[in-house]
Parts: structure tokens; C-alpha cells; sequence
């Protein structure tokens, strides 16, 4: 193993984050007072607690639902796209200004390391609300008829792994074409929602046209089952998305879902070695692994399976385990002590089911909830760690000899989100390309994202685009 | 023609894998014209007929999806093509079907005809039109194709025979699906006819699967079974729509709810294409 050069810490001012004690759900334009009990949110780097945050009722999700409806119909439904577009545009610009301070936030409620937050999540996502301001006036040529028409009022679900980037992905859209929109953000990462809410504040959008409500999954529930909501789109977990495509069954709704998965990342015998290393690392430990994309199953072609698994362990070695808010940290903290037990108890599976299990020897915060990088190699198709989402820093390595074992491999199982190919031959990556059944293919890279790139799944990874031209008939009448 | 001759009766059966098998239940169902009078009996589909056709249209995807779009365009024409030189046929079938004269049948034949050389051209145009390079902020070529979903359950529309049957199934196998189709229940006829015709125009085995039956007893196992990737209520009987797409949820199928009292006649647009196409996204480095 390589020796790790000693770092000074890094940490960046958590003042910058503007914590308040308490925080407020928006609605009508307005911060409230929810009904809902309401909820501690924690860092989960340290377990403190970071502020009370106020959660709706679901009598409160019928008042939000009623005012996106009034919004609707009384002014952005019929604003002109061009003078939408100026209010988007206005969001962007100050998530842009207040960037900062929301990169601290972020990575304070979800653990995320600093430099993720800062150069990843909050400048996509002001490229997002960027993206599509500039649509909101142009939907005519987005080859869906002369005059396609918003849907009405949009109910939004997000997930706590990226939570003011989805935040965006939903909004952004929404609005661009003419939506009104009520979102709940994820029970375990209410703040930086919140802090958007300020900034739709600031941006002087007409009350009404956004509204955020924190809350648990009941909250969620009575939201995208609201009689008076038009479109629902959630992102989060392939048992939930289940669980709303069926409760939406009937009531004609459009729905949109962007579910979990289990993605293969193919390394062929060719492939340009010290960059596929970089790249799987990317694909598995951004984020801590917290990514419904993650490049989670390693497919190696045999003959370089040896070596190329002892780059990667001692690559992985030197990944640094820690404080979120540490300028030098590369894997932050799991989000909550639920989904760290979730973790662990897959990762025994794995062992017990005979993977030979590889756990980084890194040093670990004593408070927290932390997650050494883990690889497990000798994995079969039929073990739980290559069939089930984890969601946290672990790879299962899986083996293959030729292309058609890789595809077969990689497309057998009943998920489709995206797929990641390793190979310095451009025919074998168009082939393997197209033999993916999965909505995003990264190929000699892993793990990007833009606006202007549709992103969404196959089979039970959902359906729906985000993102694109493709990303705008989700909330279109198309 | 002696004026005496006792015409040759056919037997209408299912269309399973590019075969004309009679349902394994080896129940049939007496179909007649819209005054009651006899006019067949039809094969009444049923679980295992449904399951063998979703084999059949699983073992086809692989080719057909990978066909060149040129070659699909050109099936697809065929299918034009053969259906013009059985236009008499069809519309004695509609017109004894559907209850209405022959004049007004034929033009829903013509109209038939000419939906599949719509949907023919649309194969190689599909990608352009709804597809995209994607200017990303970073140095990366980045485009998405649009690709198509699967195995496709198609519930055909109950009045609209012929017409109706096509523009249905036209868009999915268009892109590159295959199809299981559960057609008309009381008007099955020409499709099993049009079935010959699929069967004569270079369309491989398996890409259109027809199943003549109860609808609400054979649509519920195509709407749970886990190897159908999306599921087309249109021809669904109202009070099952909803629990089809429950069923439709346990696997995430992609269901498309149209609109009640859709007009065939009218001319199309690409939503039905839309409906079974999922959106692939790649991205690859830009450097030397």
C-alpha cells in the first residue's frame, strides 16, 4: 500500500451556512408554521442536531395544493413564456450569488464532502433553473406541436442524496413550462429546499407558483395523492415508485418516476488502466455510493481481473474518510443512521453469502455515521449485493470473458438506470452502447451530468426523462 | 364459380410466433355480424396463450429492435403492400364486423393501408426528430437515441376492427417492439386476417402476436407479467383499467391511458410512438 501524505485539516467555515434554529415550511409565498409534528434534522457527520424544521399535515398539503392551484390558473399558466423565463433565469442567478452558502448547508444536513457540494451539486443546479429559463419561451419548438400545454398543478417527491440538485431537476422544468409546483423534500434534508424557497422569495416569483413542504413519507403520500394534482414526478426508491404508480392507478395523472439501480461498469482488456481505476472509483464512492446511478457492480474481464483489482484497492486505500465540511475529504458521511444500518446489514449478506469482502483501512470519525470504502470481489449474479441496491460505498466485482458475457451480465437484472463501459476500442464502446438497457451510458467516464443531457431509466429504474428536449414532455400535456 | 359450390370455410386461430396455433385451452367463442347471424368461430386465448405469445415477442426483440430502421420501414411497407391487394377482403370482414356498408368499410381499409405506409416512414426518422446532440458544459460528446422499450401488451380498440387495430400496433412495432396484442373481443376477425397478412410480408415470427378472447380475462396476466415491458389500455373494458395499471405497477410498465372515444380516422401524431421509446443518453471524453 501506498503511504498517505499527512493533511493538515481543511475545513471549511460552517458559519458560512447561516444556520437558523428553526425553519419554516413555504407556502403562498410565505414561510408558516406547518401542522405536522415537527422534525430535528442532524448532521450526520457529528450526530448534532442542526435545526427544528416544521413539517405539513396533510391538511397542510391540501392548502399548498389549493394555492398551486390559484397560482396556476390566475397567473403563471397564462404568464407568457418570455416573462417566465426572466423569473428562472433570476433563480439561477441567485443560487449562483448565495452558492456558498448553500454548498455549507448542503453538506452540514446530508454529509456530503465539501468539495462535492461546492464544484458539483450546487453549480448543476443552478445550471439547471439556467437551462431551462430559456425554454420557458421556446416550448413551440420542441417538436411537441405548436402549442403544447402545461399540465396544471405538479406534486414533486425528492430524495435526501442530492437534495437541492433534485430540487432543481423537479422545479426548473416545472416552471419552464408553465407548472405550479409543490415539492417535499426528503425528511432527513429539509434545509437547503428551504434556503431555495428564500431565493424563489428573493427572485420575487408570484406566491403560489412554488411551495416546499417538509414532511416524512406520509406527507409525500397525501401530496401525489391529492385529487387536485395534475402530475406527480418522484424520485427515490424502486419500492416507492411501485407503491405511487399503483396508488396513481386510475386517476389519470401523469406520472413520471426516476428510481433506483444497480449499474454495471464494464472494464475490457484494453481499457486505458490508471484512468478506468479513477472512474470506478468515481462511479461507486461519489457520494459515498449515495447515487441511484452508481456504478455498483464491476464487470473485469478476466485476464486483467488480478491486476486491476490491486490498483483499485490501493487506489481506494487512499480515499479520505471524514468530515464533511474538510476540503480534503473524498467520502463523506452516510446520510442517517437507518440507511448506514441498511449498508452494513447488505454488506454481511455479502460475506455470509462467501464474497471475500476488502474493507479500506482508513481512520474513521469516532462520532457520526461513516462507512469504510468496501470492495467485495468472487461475487456471483445470484448474491443480494449483485442484485440489490446499497446505496453506500460498495462494490461487488463480478467477472466476464467475452463482450456478449459482459452484456449479458451487465443487463441481467430488473433494473435500467445506466451502465458505464471501459475500453480504448471506439466500435466495441458503440456496440456495448447500444446492447445497454439502461437510459444513461458513460463510456470512458462515469457519473456526469448536465441539463442539456437527458437522464432517466429503463425497466423498473422508472420512466421519464429529466433534462433535454426529452425531459420537457414530462410536464407537458403531450 | 359454379353457382352451386359450398365455399371453403376458414378457421380463425391465434397468431403466436409467426404460427396459427388454435388456444392449448382448445376453447373457441362464436363470433357474429352486428345482427347476430354466425359468422365464426374465433380461438378464446387464454393464460398460457398469453404467456407463449409474451415468449414469442421476447425471443423476437433482440432481432427486430436490431434491425436496421431501413429494413423495419421496408417490412412495414410490405405489410402495406399485401394489404392493398386483399383491400375486397378486409372490407367485407369490416363491413361484416363493424355493422357498417362496404363503401364506408372500404375506406377504413384505405385508411388502414395508408397508416402503416405513415408509420413505415417514420422508422429512420424516429431518431432524428427525437433525438439529440447534447451541448454539455465540459469536454464531452454527449447525444441520446431514442430506443425502444420492449415487449409491448397491446389492448386493441373494441370498435374499430381494422382501423383502429393498426394504428395501435403499427407505432410499436415502428420503433422496434414487439407486440402481444389481445384484439377486439367481439370483432376479431380481420385482425386474425390481417395476422395472414403479417405473416406474408417479411415481418419476422413473433414481432406481432395476436390473441382472440375474453379481454378482461387474458389482459390482467399481461398486465402482471413481469416480462412485458409496457402495457396499452386502450381497448380495456372501463371497469378494469384501473386495476390493470396496479398490476402494471409491480414491475414499473410503462401504461398508456388514452383518452376514450380516440378517432382513428384522424389523422396521427407521434405520441404513440412516443409512448414506447425510452430515451438513451452516452457520453464519451472529447481530447487527444
Amino acid at each position: 500500500m501506498s503511504q498517505l501524505w499527512e493533511y493538515a485539516p481543511a475545513p471549511e467555515s460552517r458559519d458560512i451556512a447561516n444556520l437558523k434554529p428553526a425553519y419554516k415550511m413555504f407556502v403562498d409565498g410565505e414561510f408558516v408554521e406547518g401542522s405536522g409534528e415537527p422534525l430535528k434534522t442532524i448532521n450526520p457527520g457529528t450526530e448534532e442536531v442542526l435545526a427544528e424544521v416544521s413539517t405539513a399535515s396533510p391538511s397542510d398539503v391540501d392548502t399548498a395544493v389549493k394555492v398551486a392551484r390559484r397560482a396556476y390558473d390566475r397567473v403563471w399558466g397564462k404568464m407568457p413564456g418570455t416573462e417566465r423565463a426572466k423569473y428562472i433565469y433570476r433563480i439561477a442567478r441567485l443560487i449562483q450569488e448565495r452558492s456558498r452558502e448553500l454548498a455549507v448547508l448542503e453538506s452540514l444536513d446530508n454529509g456530503k464532502p465539501i468539495k462535492e457540494s461546492r464544484d458539483v451539486d450546487v453549480p448543476t443546479a443552478a445550471a439547471h433553473f439556467f437551462y431551462h429559463a430559456g425554454w420557458a419561451d421556446k416550448l413551440s419548438y420542441a417538436g411537441y406541436g405548436p402549442d403544447p400545454r402545461p399540465l396544471g398543478v405538479a406534486g414533486q417527491v425528492i430524495p435526501w442524496n442530492f437534495p437541492l440538485l433534485m430540487a432543481a431537476w423537479k422545479i426548473a422544468p416545472a416552471l419552464a413550462t408553465g407548472n405550479t409546483v409543490v415539492l417535499k423534500p426528503a425528511e432527513t434534508t429539509p434545509l437547503t429546499a428551504l434556503v431555495l424557497a428564500e431565493i424563489i422569495q428573493q427572485a420575487d416569483l408570484p406566491p403560489g407558483v412554488v411551495n416546499i413542504l417538509p414532511g416524512a413519507g406520509d406527507t409525500g403520500a397525501a401530496l401525489v395523492g391529492h385529487a387536485d394534482v395534475d402530475k406527480v414526478a418522484f424520485t427515490g426508491s424502486t419500492e416507492v415508485g411501485k407503491l405511487i404508480q399503483s396508488q396513481l392507478a386510475g386517476t389519470g395523472k401523469k406520472l413520471t418516476l426516476e428510481l433506483g439501480g444497480k449499474a454495471a461498469n464494464i472494464v475490457f482488456d484494453d481499457a486505458p488502466v490508471d484512468q478506468a481505476v479513477e472512474g470506478i472509483v468515481n462511479g461507486i464512492f461519489f457520494n459515498q455510493g449515495h447515487v441511484c446511478c452508481a456504478g455498483s457492480r464491476l464487470l473485469l474481464q478476466e485476464s486483467i481481473a488480478e491486476e486491476f483489482l490491486e490498483k483499485l484497492r490501493i487506489r481506494v486505500s487512499t480515499l479520505r474518510v471524514g468530515d464533511p465540511l474538510d476540503k480534503n475529504t473524498d467520502v463523506g458521511a452516510i446520510n442517517s443512521r437507518e440507511q448506514l444500518t441498511k449498508i452494513q446489514e447488505l454488506a454481511a449478506a455479502g460475506e455470509a453469502e462467501g464474497a471475500e469482502r476488502w474493507t479500506s483501512a482508513c481512520p474513521l470519525p469516532d462520532k457520526g455515521f461513516y462507512f469504510a470504502p468496501t470492495v467485495f470481489s468472487g461475487v456471483s449474479q445470484a448474491m443480494r449485493i449483485a442484485r440489490e441496491e446499497i446505496f453506500g460505498p460498495v462494490l461487488s466485482v463480478l467477472t466476464f470473458r467475452t463482450p456478449d458475457e459482459a452484456v449479458a451480465k451487465a443487463n441481467n437484472t430488473p433494473y435500467g438506470l445506466s451502465a458505464g463501459i471501459w475500453t480504448d476500442k471506439g466500435s466495441r464502446i458503440l456496440w456495448a452502447a447500444q446492447k445497454m438497457r439502461a437510459g444513461v451510458v458513460w463510456a470512458n467516464t462515469f457519473n456526469r451530468f448536465d441539463p442539456t443531457a437527458p437522464f432517466g431509466g429503463y425497466q423498473e429504474s422508472g420512466f421519464g426523462r429529466e433534462g433535454g428536449r426529452a425531459g420537457l414532455e414530462a410536464y407537458l400535456d403531450v | 364459380m359454379s353457382e352451386n359450390r359450398i365455399a371453403v370455410a376458414k378457421t380463425y386461430k391465434l397468431y403466436i410466433g409467426g404460427k396459427f396455433p388454435r388456444s392449448e385451452s382448445a376453447r373457441s367463442y362464436p363470433v357474429t355480424d352486428s345482427k347476430g347471424a354466425f359468422l365464426a368461430n374465433a380461438a378464446q386465448g387464454s393464460r398460457k396463450d398469453a404467456r407463449d405469445a409474451v415468449s414469442a415477442a421476447r425471443k423476437a426483440f433482440a432481432g427486430w429492435s436490431g434491425a436496421t430502421a431501413y429494413n423495419r420501414g421496408q417490412v412495414l411497407y410490405r405489410v402495406a403492400e399485401v394489404l392493398e391487394g386483399r383491400r375486397e377482403q378486409f372490407a367485407a370482414e369490416v363491413s361484416a364486423a363493424e355493422g357498417i356498408g362496404v363503401k364506408k368499410a372500404q375506406a377504413l381499409v384505405d385508411a388502414a393501408i395508408d397508416r402503416w405506409v405513415w408509420y413505415a416512414g417514420w422508422t429512420d426518422k424516429i431518431a432524428a426528430v427525437l433525438g439529440s446532440s447534447n451541448p454539455v458544459a465540459g469536454p464531452y460528446f454527449s447525444f441520446s437515441t431514442p430506443e425502444p422499450t420492449g415487449v409491448v401488451a397491446v389492448l386493441a380498440p373494441q370498435r374499430s376492427s381494422l382501423l383502429g387495430l393498426v394504428s395501435v400496433v403499427a407505432p410499436v412495432i415502428a420503433s422496434g417492439n414487439t407486440a402481444v396484442v389481445v384484439t377486439s373481443e367481439d370483432r376479431p376477425l380481420p385482425a386474425i386476417t390481417l395476422s395472414e397478412v403479417l405473416a406474408t410480408s417479411d415481418l419476422p415470427g413473433g414481432v406481432v402476436n395476436l390473441l382472440t378472447g375474453r379481454t378482461a380475462e387474458i389482459a390482467p396476466w399481461l398486465a402482471s407479467h413481469a416480462d412485458v415491458n409496457a402495457l396499452d389500455l386502450t381497448g380495456a373494458p372501463d371497469a378494469l383499467r384501473a386495476d390493470l395499471e396496479r398490476s402494471a405497477a409491480g414491475t414499473v410498465k410503462r401504461v398508456l391511458r388514452t383518452r376514450a372515444g380516440e378517432d382513428f380516422t384522424a389523422e396521427p401524431d407521434t405520441s404513440r410512438l412516443r409512448a414506447y421509446l425510452e430515451t438513451k443518453t452516452v457520453w464519451h471524453p472529447t481530447g487527444v
